[in-house]
């Protein structure tokens, strides 16, 4: 459980997917001009991020990596497929959007319709094969693991969005040099941030 | 005596020179389309690994619009992201194979970020707006202008961090002795991954200043 925690709290905060890696950095700059439509995004990207990154974990374990397919016999404990990893990572991510977007029309039509737009743009949200990459790479050990990584990837990301949103709504009345507005202040804004967010550097839970 | 005006186009004539050259700098991806910045910054701590991935970028930029645009007629439009991005994501594995194969270590460094080729804003951004409407040849050209225009991005970016941060281009050092003997320190904020927003936005910065008309309201 501690351990959850831990992996929790350091997707969030220490490997922020924004401020460590520039992954979802498409949207993040595109979405961010108002803090309402910055939330609609940001709880999308949660909710798929904690669904496909264990999905990917499983599918990764149980066929593409060096002997995953040992559960079938003997004769396939040697395989390793783990190249087609890519393919079957955005193959999942792009049905597991679709599937997603199904579920939220049927059983709650409010959080489609704020939510609605923003779900098939995140089909190419970096963040969320990123998500599904790093999983992969850092090896976790079992599924709820691979689910708490999601999900803390993902809240990292609804965070850091919505603080630039708002930054950029406050940031409108100030008197910033012309050459600099819209994206050139931001860019400048987002990498203070990330440098604030550098202090939580080598935090252990 | 009638002479038979060819329907052909030249190969290089003034629009797919303007396709070629415009992404460079008026109509650059990263700083004006504001596509594909994600994987952009994570790899511009040295020189080596952000051409690398300039490389590997342009090459799938280029193929898929062509593959894409010699395909445009047949794929039905409902479907066509699916398509895309199987495309894409077919070209990205041949890339990573490749780079596993012949520069390891450089594969090794840029890790995940081979893979986030295929969730590159330039390329589905290329692929929909120029790729799915124009014939094969110009899209070709299209798509090695708009990986060009994000290389260059890139390698600016990456020298500047490499030399203000280790001192080093390519991994030859180039600040003199003297300096350091004078006191001159490595800025070690300049390996650390906000300094590459920041580097953006300075380009961004000189950019618009030369080109008023990018400017923006906000």
């Amino acid at each position: 459980m501690e351990n959850l925690l831990n992996i929790f709290v350091k997707s969030i905060f220490i490997d922020n997917m924004i401020f460590a890696y520039f992954l979802g950095m498409c949207s993040y700059l595109a979405v961010s001009k108002t803090v309402k439509t910055s939330v609609g995004l940001g709880i999308a990207v949660v909710f798929v991020l904690g669904i496909t990154v264990p999905v990917d974990y499983l599918i990764n374990n149980y066929l593409l990596r060096k002997g995953a397919l040992s559960w079938l016999g003997a004769d396939f404990a040697t395989l390793d497929l783990s190249f087609l990893s890519f393919i079957m990572f955005i193959a999942v991510i792009a049905s597991m959007v679709q599937l997603v977007e199904m579920v939220i029309e049927k059983f709650s039509p409010t959080l489609y319709a704020s939510l609605g737009i923003f779900l098939p743009l995140i089909a190419v949200n970096c963040a969320i094969l990123g998500g599904s990459l790093f999983m992969q790479e850092r090896d976790y050990a079992s599924v709820a693991e691979a689910t708490s990584f999601g999900l803390g990837s993902g809240l990292g990301w609804f965070l850091a969005i919505v603080a630039i949103a708002a930054i950029r709504e406050k940031i409108k009345y100030s008197n910033v040099p012309k050459p600099l507005r819209g994206l050139g202040i931001t860019f400048i804004i987002t990498g203070l941030m990330g440098i604030a967010f550098m202090s939580f550097m080598g935090i252990k839970l | 005596m009638s002479t038979v005006k060819t329907e052909r186009e030249p190969m290089f004539s003034a629009k797919t020179k303007k396709l070629l050259i415009g992404p460079l700098s008026k109509d650059n991806p990263i700083t004006v389309q504001v596509l594909g910045i994600c994987s952009a910054l994570a790899v511009t701590v040295k020189l080596e690994p952000a051409f690398v991935m300039s490389i590997s970028v342009i090459a799938v930029t280029a193929i898929s619009n062509l593959l894409i645009s010699l395909l445009r007629n047949t794929i039905p439009p409902r479907i066509r992201i699916i398509v895309q991005l199987v495309v894409i994501a077919a070209l990205v594995i041949l890339v990573d194979q490749i780079l596993k194969a012949y520069v390891y270590d450089v594969s090794k460094q840029l890790s995940v970020f081979v893979g986030l080729i295929i969730t590159n804003c330039i390329i589905m951004g290329r692929l929909e707006a120029f790729a799915m409407a124009n014939k094969p040849w110009p899209s070709f050209v299209d798509g090695i202008g708009n990986g060009l225009g994000y290389g260059i991005i890139l390698i600016v970016v990456a020298f500047f961090r490499e030399l203000l941060g280790s001192g080093t281009i390519w991994g030859f050092h180039v600040m003199p002795k003297a300096f350091y003997e004078l006191g001159y320190v490595n800025n070690g904020l300049m390996i650390l991954p906000p300094m590459a927003l920041i580097v953006v936005g300075i380009i961004i910065w000189v950019q618009r200043s030369k080109n008023p008309d990018l400017q923006e309201e906000n």
